[in-house]
């Protein structure tokens, strides 16, 4: 057990009710997203797509309320901790299960742990957006019921819990310790690196890399979707950075308006820095890439929105805009990733990005190591383990569909029935 | 192949814990953190050429 736990930071109710009204709007993030992967999908596992993301959603819900939130809650002189070298890791918290005693806990703690919730809804749905159209039901939930209890508490209470990663400004000096307000690392680069491992597990779609030639092209079904996703995204994303800037970093409400215009700022750089490339490279702006490069600007954002000034803001989204496109070309045509969200590029490469301009464009000393050290601990720590316990789950519960139907579709296959039943299904021409 | 490259990963993360640890000059320490981020990435290397000889294994 800690001896020494930090004091409560006072909350006004003013700065309660902001944050409250602030975290009801949040959710629009995760229906941003979930539209965009259904348009990125197709059009035959359209329906699929959705109720599997409620579905997603709704068991990472139950399985974080069950057990995550018990090892995410920081309960001041309680949480587990190692003594190393004179220093106190705080490794997990030390919380009740199935949320006893919550009504009593302040209200601070109680918004902390609806931002958690959210956060964790949106980690999980990820990875099932890069599974489209092979992913089964069944295994995504169950990855969704994995993830809330296995990695995301320890993730969530080392970062935004006073865990070891915060502590690394008070214990070595390393400016205010790792910085992530918005869930860049804790949310993004989670989901985007299980995205991996699901990818890599379950393989590509049929078809998709054939024998001779070149990927072959599986664009998505409506880009309209895909386009109103980031709107509604936007929307979402504003209110999602300004309520973890008071929640992880005590922001004063007055400094929220720099925060929101710095989201928007590095939405708007990476979107025409992932125009500009997808102009120069295929003659035209591609509308999909252009709509992971929105994305990938809003990642960014969730990192260091709060942190830096608009130019820098603009900047660090120019540079995700950037990166994005080209990362979705080679993951796709050179390491043969099949990936139809982009999800590894938009949320774990632009989030861990954004993690890095943190530390960048801080003004403290010792706040890059910091940050470089909470990426070290995403890459070489998060990946290997979400890899091993996806291995583990897809043997018990096949990730991928059957080839039969992966054919007919995951709506048919699936559910009985298409999302739209009026048009006529044509043949599938990627299939040679 | 691949849980090779991902059995390296972890190598560079304990190094990066290590050299936080280990050593209160910040150059030191930087060194040792990027040194460790490159391992990772060598891992992660490993772990993409697995993936890309089983994509040739596998393909229709």
């Amino acid at each position: 057990m800690n001896p020494n736990p930090a004091p409560p930071i006072a909350f006004s109710d003013a700065a309660f009710a902001l944050s409250l009204g602030l975290l009801l709007l949040s959710p629009l993030v995760i229906a941003g997203v979930a539209i965009i992967n259904v348009g990125l999908g197709r059009s035959r596992s359209a329906a699929q797509s959705l109720l599997g993301t409620l579905v997603v959603i709704s068991t990472a819900v139950i399985a974080f309320f069950a057990v995550g939130a018990a090892l995410a809650e920081s309960s001041a002189g309680f949480d587990h901790t190692l003594r190393i070298s004179g220093k106190f890791w705080d490794w997990a918290g030390a919380g009740a299960l199935f949320l006893r005693g919550e009504s009593a806990v302040p209200a601070r703690a109680q918004l902390d742990l609806f931002f958690e919730a959210l956060a964790v809804a949106l980690a999980a749905m990820i990875p099932w957006g890069s599974g489209a159209d092979r992913l089964r039901l069944p295994a995504g939930a169950a990855i969704a019921a994995a993830l809330p209890v296995l990695v995301f508490p320890f993730l969530a209470h080392w970062i935004w819990g006073g865990g070891w990663l915060a502590q690394l400004g008070a214990n070595f000096g390393l400016g205010a310790g790792f910085l992530d307000a918005g869930g860049a690392g804790c949310v993004h680069a989670l989901g985007g690196l299980s995205a991996l491992a699901v990818v890599w597990i379950a393989g590509p779609r049929k078809g998709k890399f054939p024998r001779e030639g070149l990927s072959t092209a599986m664009p998505g079904h409506n880009v309209v979707y895909v386009l109103f996703g980031c709107l509604l995204a936007l929307a979402g994303w504003l209110a999602w950075n300004m309520a973890g800037s008071i929640l992880w970093l005590n922001a004063s409400p007055t400094t929220l308006v720099i925060t929101a215009i710095n989201t928007l700022l590095s939405a708007a750089g990476a979107l025409v820095a992932a125009f500009s490339v997808t102009r120069i490279r295929f003659g035209k702006p591609d509308a999909s890439l252009c709509a992971n490069g929105w994305l990938a600007g809003l990642v960014t954002s969730s990192a260091c929105a709060a942190l830096v000034t608009p130019l820098e803001a603009v900047a660090t989204g120019v540079i995700a805009g950037i990166i994005t496109p080209l990362l979705v070309e080679l993951f796709e045509l050179a390491l043969s990733i099949d990936d139809p969200a982009g999800a590894i590029s938009v949320h774990a490469a632009a989030g861990l990005w954004g993690l890095a301009a943190v530390g960048i464009f801080a003004p403290r000393s010792g706040q890059f190591l910091a940050q470089l050290v909470g990426i070290s601990t995403l890459l070489g720590l998060v990946l290997p383990v979400v890899y091993l316990l996806f291995s583990l789950i897809d043997r018990v519960m096949p990730f991928r569909a059957d080839p039969d139907g992966e054919r007919l579709g995951m709506d048919l296959h699936e559910l009985g029935g298409g999302a739209y039943p009026e048009f006529v299904i044509h043949r599938d021409e990627s299939y040679r | 192949m691949k849980f090779a490259g991902l059995m390296v990963m972890p190598a560079g993360f304990f190094l990066s814990l290590a050299a936080i640890l280990l050593f209160s000059s910040s150059i030191q320490r930087v060194t040792f953190v990027v040194c460790g981020l490159a391992v990772e990435a060598m891992g992660l290397i490993v772990a993409i050429r697995g993936h890309l000889s089983n994509r040739g294994e596998g393909r229709p």
